[in-house]
């Protein structure tokens, strides 16, 4: 009996344990476009998936194919017990605002987009200044004074892209072309690697020799254009300088990976705060790629033209317009 | 040879009758879902004789021959070519064992000239020009022999019908057909062509071919059979060598019971004109003119028939009559009212209101919807009249009713107006037609082949109700590809040929052959 | 009756059940092959779909959408056309009432709804109507031009969100929320009020609506003169000519009706679920819908049943995906693919044999009796 009840205690401590050192239960919603997207939402599996490796914490995971699930999902992995849960994606933005209100006590982190609730930390990036420095490389590389943009779907936050790679392309050398293309006005212009490629090739065409794609899926196709026609072209998202090592001049990297890894450990920890978090240069939110893969198209001029540039804005002495403030491109 | 055979014929049958069968169908037996189509049919067809099968439509003709030729399989029974028991799963088959069909829609490529229509499918060569040189010597010698003259390197489709169902035949011929298959092969005919085509089927019995010919037309069975096989509700009702019977005994064999073939009719009393065309052209899509300058009248309480063979501007001219098809010269009054000039083609419906009723020649294509219960049917024309509608929904009631009225007068069945359309047989669709053209009591009446793929019993009861009408004093417009139907209904005849009337004359004076010579186009002053 | 003398309750029931078991058998192959218990799976689906309140209320609001979306295929389909624009026809509906309920959001819904209604219909039907035009007097195929309006509409209605109706200081292309006012109750909601505790689901007053839909289309096809001229010309073109019917006046109102139908998806998905106009949110319901009319042999009581099976479908199979971590929504689509595929594009390939085994029967039975 005594036996018993001593095995019940040890089973029951054993079961606690896990518990208590892992008091959070995370859960990550994608957006639609699906996990393997190469880019973004990529990008957040591959930060949840390093969290998991780090603290050996399992995470829920969903990935919606259509409105009402983003909601639906929220409240499952609410109920489910998840403590902590990302949305990946502006999308998430209203279906997090509902279910917050409902869950006051579950903590919800949103990638892109911005609501205000007390259980809710919203993180932004700053991609037109992560998008001023490769355009600034952009204009440094070029040959022909010409430099190309490929977006996906024509909305704001692309255009945010454009807006802050056009500015760097210019402030490094004053003058240069910036063609810009958007794929489509659906959600298919994500991934739609075709149509990347012929847009790049016609960029090429008129006579741009680097391209900078910021067009999720589609931008595969870019990529292949550019080391087709022997030119060069930037990854976005991820650090995607491995697909095609030689004409890959570099990526814009938005570390979504990293916020990620960040909500989930400061919630395991006891440091997540709601409100709005925003990445930029100088909280390594955003950046450049330069690693063994692009080393060799990467001059010493340029690595030194793109440090200054970087800590003049971490400074506040170079201004990067921001398209969303006024959903304008003026600078 | 031949007596061992007859003296191992049982008992009981004609002398020499087993020995020298084609063929022969034992216990043939085929459903299709609830439908009987063919019931134990015993059937033998002696070689080197013209064998007519009749029966009604839907009596099971055409589903035993197309058992016979491979389309269908027989769910049981058996098929005997030469007393010897054969499988035939598909035409191949069928060909292979010496048997050959001349379809009721002909199987040729119009493209092609006489010669490779001949060999296709039969191309045993590589290069066909090789097997083309070797096919031009054999069809000259087949047509030598059995009096069927076609230039080999004509197109078919510059080829009047009759030839090409001559290529027809010749294409069987040329794959060793000895027993040949005729569905309905004169419905497409001339009179003159359908002389020329038995004269054929004649000298092809003469070279020892056997002939089956399906057809419901009594005279022909009569003209150039030697025996006849008469079917009913799939079974087999009879066998009668022809010269012991006549037509009367094999329509009521056909359809059980005594059936008038003569439509009685006293002489018309026409009155005051109720249709008169004038100068009507009408071009079809292709700008092609259909009705040239087309000139006649219709008065009230006659019968106006329209002979022809089909496609010489009758349903051109009847579609622009009721409105479906414009026209580019001409006048047309009823009752002496304008009612149709110009390009335009009018909206039949206008028309209907004005007193214009029309039975369209091809019921399946315009009269009925299949997929529509009958009471839809029934309204088909007449669904915006007030009676048969509410405010905004229809009065599925007096719909029902007024179907249920229709087919008790003119004895539609099953008299179940919520059946699909596509359920009742030929005669039942075309009696409700009728019925719902003719109870409107219009004052002309438009009728395209009113018997067409109807049962005898029904043709009757059709015929009398039209002879009723003209007596109530109705204008009516009949025309028909069957010369029979002409003769017996219409007071007067107009012959089309090419779009134009080449002739006209009282019934009383009409004959088969001055028709069937002015159908060909071929005027009196120029034969 | 059908044409080939099967009873009709093997038409109508037993024939989708074949197909819809044999695609269930091919989809737990499927499963089996990711490495998981199919029979887990089913019940993950089954459970899914039906297990909770809140889980059927999801079901049923994907149900009234693929009920309108169905619903607009079968009109057009009774008229001989093949509308596959439901999708395009959805989204501007969604215009029409995102306008109504940004300039009028404040009354309170019972008179809003009627609106928004008339507003999804006449821009959905708009969107339909112009392929219906161009296929009665110009002769171009609607399945050509609504796919491209399908396109056409994704432009424009994307154009209007990032440029014109975004809401202020937003980078969201999507309009502002709806005054709260103009909310259709969710179900849940008249559920809570009732007494009955249950979770929340999308499900709103739009589900009555699109029955009430099914009702009306029935009672217009089958009783009301339009839909006889409607019919006709889908069922025989010639005939309804000869019936002094106009089969380019059917063509064009059977095409505006259609896309009306279809812009009442927006009904349920902008004014009932989501509260403000967003790209995409027709989700390829306006496609699931071609499959929908399909099983449901285009007649409205079986659209509203194969919405049901589709609904399910959804709701299961996303709770699959969530129970099961390894069944990928990807795989959720292949099964709902494998579903479409027997349904709608092979319904036929197990007639031939059913066919064939109601001939035997009603010929062995008499033989039976003989016996």
């Amino acid at each position: 009996m005594r036996k018993l009840f001593a095995g019940l205690v040890v089973v029951a401590w054993a079961a606690a344990t896990p518990a208590t050192a892992a008091d959070v239960v995370p859960g990550l919603l994608f957006d639609m476009g699906g996990k393997f997207d190469k880019s973004f939402n990529e990008a957040a599996y591959q930060g949840a998936e390093a969290f998991k490796k780090k603290t050996g914490i399992e995470y829920l995971e969903f990935e919606p194919t259509n409105e009402a699930q983003r909601e639906q999902a929220l409240r499952r992995m609410a109920r489910r017990g998840a403590n902590i849960i990302v949305g990946v994606g502006f999308s998430q933005t209203s279906a997090i605002e509902t279910v917050a209100k409902e869950y006051p006590d579950v903590k919800f982190t949103l990638i892109d987009g911005v609501t205000e609730a007390p259980n809710v930390q919203s993180v932004v990036f700053k991609e037109h200044e992560g998008s001023f420095l490769v355009g600034m490389l952009a204009a440094m590389a070029s040959k022909t004074g010409k430099v190309g943009f490929v977006g996906g779907m024509d909305i704001p936050l692309i255009r945010k892209f454009a807006c802050g790679y056009e500015q760097g392309a210019k402030h490094a050398k004053d003058g240069t072309e910036v063609l810009v293309n958007m794929t489509g006005n659906t959600p298919s212009a994500w991934n739609d690697p075709t149509k990347g490629g012929e847009l790049a090739r016609s960029q090429f065409d008129r006579g741009a020799d680097v391209v900078f794609a910021a067009a999720g899926a589609t931008g595969v196709g870019v990529y292949q254009a550019a080391k087709d026609g022997g030119k060069l072209a930037i990854g976005v998202d991820s650090n995607q300088n491995h697909l095609h090592p030689g004409t890959m001049l570099s990526s814009m990297v938005k570390r979504v990976d990293v916020a990620i890894e960040e909500a989930f450990t400061d919630a395991m920890n006891g440091e997540w705060k709601s409100g709005l978090k925003v990445l930029g240069l100088a909280e390594d939110g955003v950046g450049w790629a330069l690693d063994d893969n692009n080393r060799a198209l990467v001059s010493a001029e340029m690595e030194s033209a793109l440090g200054a540039a970087r800590k003049a804005i971490v400074a506040g002495d170079i201004e990067v317009a921001d398209y969303s403030a006024g959903n304008s491109c003026d600078y | 040879m031949s007596t061992t055979a007859s003296e191992a014929a049982p008992a009981g049958t004609s002398t020499g009758r087993a020995a020298a069968m084609a063929v022969e169908l034992v216990g043939v037996d085929k459903s299709f879902g609830p439908v009987h189509a063919n019931r134990q049919v015993d059937m033998a067809i002696e070689a080197g004789t013209i064998h007519g099968i009749v029966g009604e439509n839907g009596a099971g003709k055409s589903t035993l021959m197309k058992i016979l030729y491979g389309f269908y399989q027989a769910d049981s029974g058996e098929i005997r070519v030469k007393g010897a028991p054969v499988r035939i799963r598909d035409p191949r088959d069928a060909i292979a064992a010496g048997i050959g069909m001349v379809h009721q829609h002909f199987m040729l490529v119009d493209t092609f000239t006489v010669l490779e229509n001949l060999i296709l499918g039969a191309e045993d060569q590589f290069w066909v020009r090789r097997s083309l040189d070797q096919a031009r010597d054999e069809l000259i010698a087949i047509e030598r022999d059995y009096g069927l003259e076609v230039p080999p390197d004509a197109l078919v489709a510059e080829l009047p019908v009759g030839l090409q169902q001559r290529v027809e035949i010749l294409k069987i011929l040329f794959r060793g057909a000895e027993t040949i298959i005729l569905d309905e092969p004169t419905a497409v005919l001339t009179p003159q062509e359908t002389d020329e085509l038995f004269k054929i089927l004649r000298r092809l019995k003469a070279e020892g071919k056997t002939v089956v010919l399906i057809t419901h037309k009594l005279q022909e069975i009569m003209a150039v059979t030697d025996a006849v096989t008469v079917m009913r509700d799939g079974a087999v009702v009879g066998r009668v060598d022809t010269a012991k019977t006549s037509r009367e005994q094999l329509a009521e064999m056909m359809v059980g019971r005594k059936v008038l073939l003569r439509v009685e009719k006293t002489p018309a009393k026409p009155g005051a004109p109720v249709l008169s065309v004038e100068g009507l052209t009408v071009t079809d899509e292709a700008h092609q003119p259909k009705v040239l300058d087309l000139s006649l009248e219709v008065r009230a309480g006659e019968i106006l028939g329209i002979a022809g063979v089909s496609g010489n501007g009758q349903t051109e001219l009847i579609e622009a009559l009721v409105g479906l098809r414009g026209f580019t010269d001409g006048e047309v009054k009823l009752k002496g009212q304008s009612i149709l000039s110009g390009y335009q083609s009018s909206d039949p419906r206008e028309l209907r209101h004005l007193g214009l009723g029309h039975v369209p020649e091809d019921r399946l294509r315009m009269g009925v919807v299949v997929g529509f219960d009958a009471s839809e049917t029934a309204i088909l024309g007449y669904h915006d009249d007030p009676a048969y509608n509410g405010r905004l929904l229809s009065d599925r009631a007096k719909v029902v009713a007024h179907c249920e009225e229709l087919m008790q007068a003119f004895d539609v069945r099953p008299a179940d107006p919520l059946l699909r359309t596509g359920s009742f047989s030929g005669g039942n669709q075309q009696k409700l037609v009728l019925a719902r053209e003719i109870q409107r009591d219009p004052a002309l009446l438009l009728v395209g082949q009113p018997t067409r793929g109807v049962d005898i019993g029904a043709i009757e009861f059709i015929h009398r109700r039209l002879i009723e009408m003209r007596d109530a004093g109705k204008a009516i417009l009949l025309v028909s590809a069957e010369l029979e139907e002409i003769l017996a209904l219409a007071d007067r005849i107009v012959v089309m040929h090419e779009g134009r009337i080449v002739g006209e004359m009282p019934t009383a004076e009409a004959d088969r052959r001055k028709i069937g010579l002015l159908m060909a186009g071929i005027t009196e002053d120029a034969a | 009756m059908t044409g080939d003398g099967l009873p009709r309750w093997v038409d109508l029931a037993l024939i989708p059940l074949v197909n819809l078991l044999v695609a269930l058998l091919l989809a737990g192959v499927v499963v089996l092959l990711v490495g998981e218990n199919p029979w887990e799976a089913l019940k993950a689906l089954v459970w899914g779909a039906f297990g909770s309140w809140d889980q059927i209320g999801y079901t049923l609001f994907y149900t009234t959408s693929l009920v309108f979306t169905g619903l607009a295929v079968a009109v057009a389909f009774h008229c001989g056309l093949f509308n596959i624009g439901g999708e395009g026809q959805a989204l501007i509906g969604g215009l029409g009432v995102a306008l109504v309920c940004l300039t009028l959001g404040d009354l309170p819904w019972p008179l809003l709804l009627p609106l928004a209604i008339l507003g999804a219909m006449l821009f959905g039907g708009f969107w339909a109507f112009v392929p219906g035009y161009l296929q009665a007097e110009r002769g171009s195929h609607t399945v050509i031009t609504t796919i491209m309006f399908n396109f056409l509409a994704a432009i424009l209605l994307n154009y209007l969100l990032v440029e014109v109706l975004i809401e202020p200081g937003q980078q969201v292309p999507q309009t502002a929320r709806f005054p709260d006012a103009g909310h259709l109750p969710y179900a849940h909601e008249v559920l809570r009020a009732l007494g009955v505790r249950t979770g929340p689901s999308p499900l709103n007053v739009t589900f009555l609506v699109a029955l009430l839909a099914a009702g009306l289309v029935w009672l217009f096809l089958w009783r009301s003169r339009w839909g006889y001229e409607l019919r006709s010309t889908g069922a025989n073109e010639q005939a309804a000519r000869y019936g002094g019917i106009s089969p380019g006046r059917s063509i064009m109102l059977a095409m505006a009706l259609s896309g009306a139908l279809a812009g009442l998806l927006a009904i349920n998905e902008v004014m009932g679920s989501q509260h403000r106009l967003m790209l995409g949110f027709s989700a390829g319901f306006g496609f699931t819908g071609i499959a929908v009319a399909l099983m449901g042999r285009n007649h409205p009581v079986g659209v509203i049943l194969a919405a049901l099976l589709f609904g399910a479908l959804y709701q299961g199979g996303s709770e699959l995906a969530f129970e099961i971590p390894t069944f990928t929504s990807d795989m959720v689509v292949v099964i709902q693919g494998l579903v479409i595929l027997f349904c709608g594009a092979l319904e036929n390939i197990f007639r031939r044999p059913i066919v064939a085994f109601f001939r035997q029967r009603t010929r062995e039975t008499p033989q039976e009796a003989a016996a």
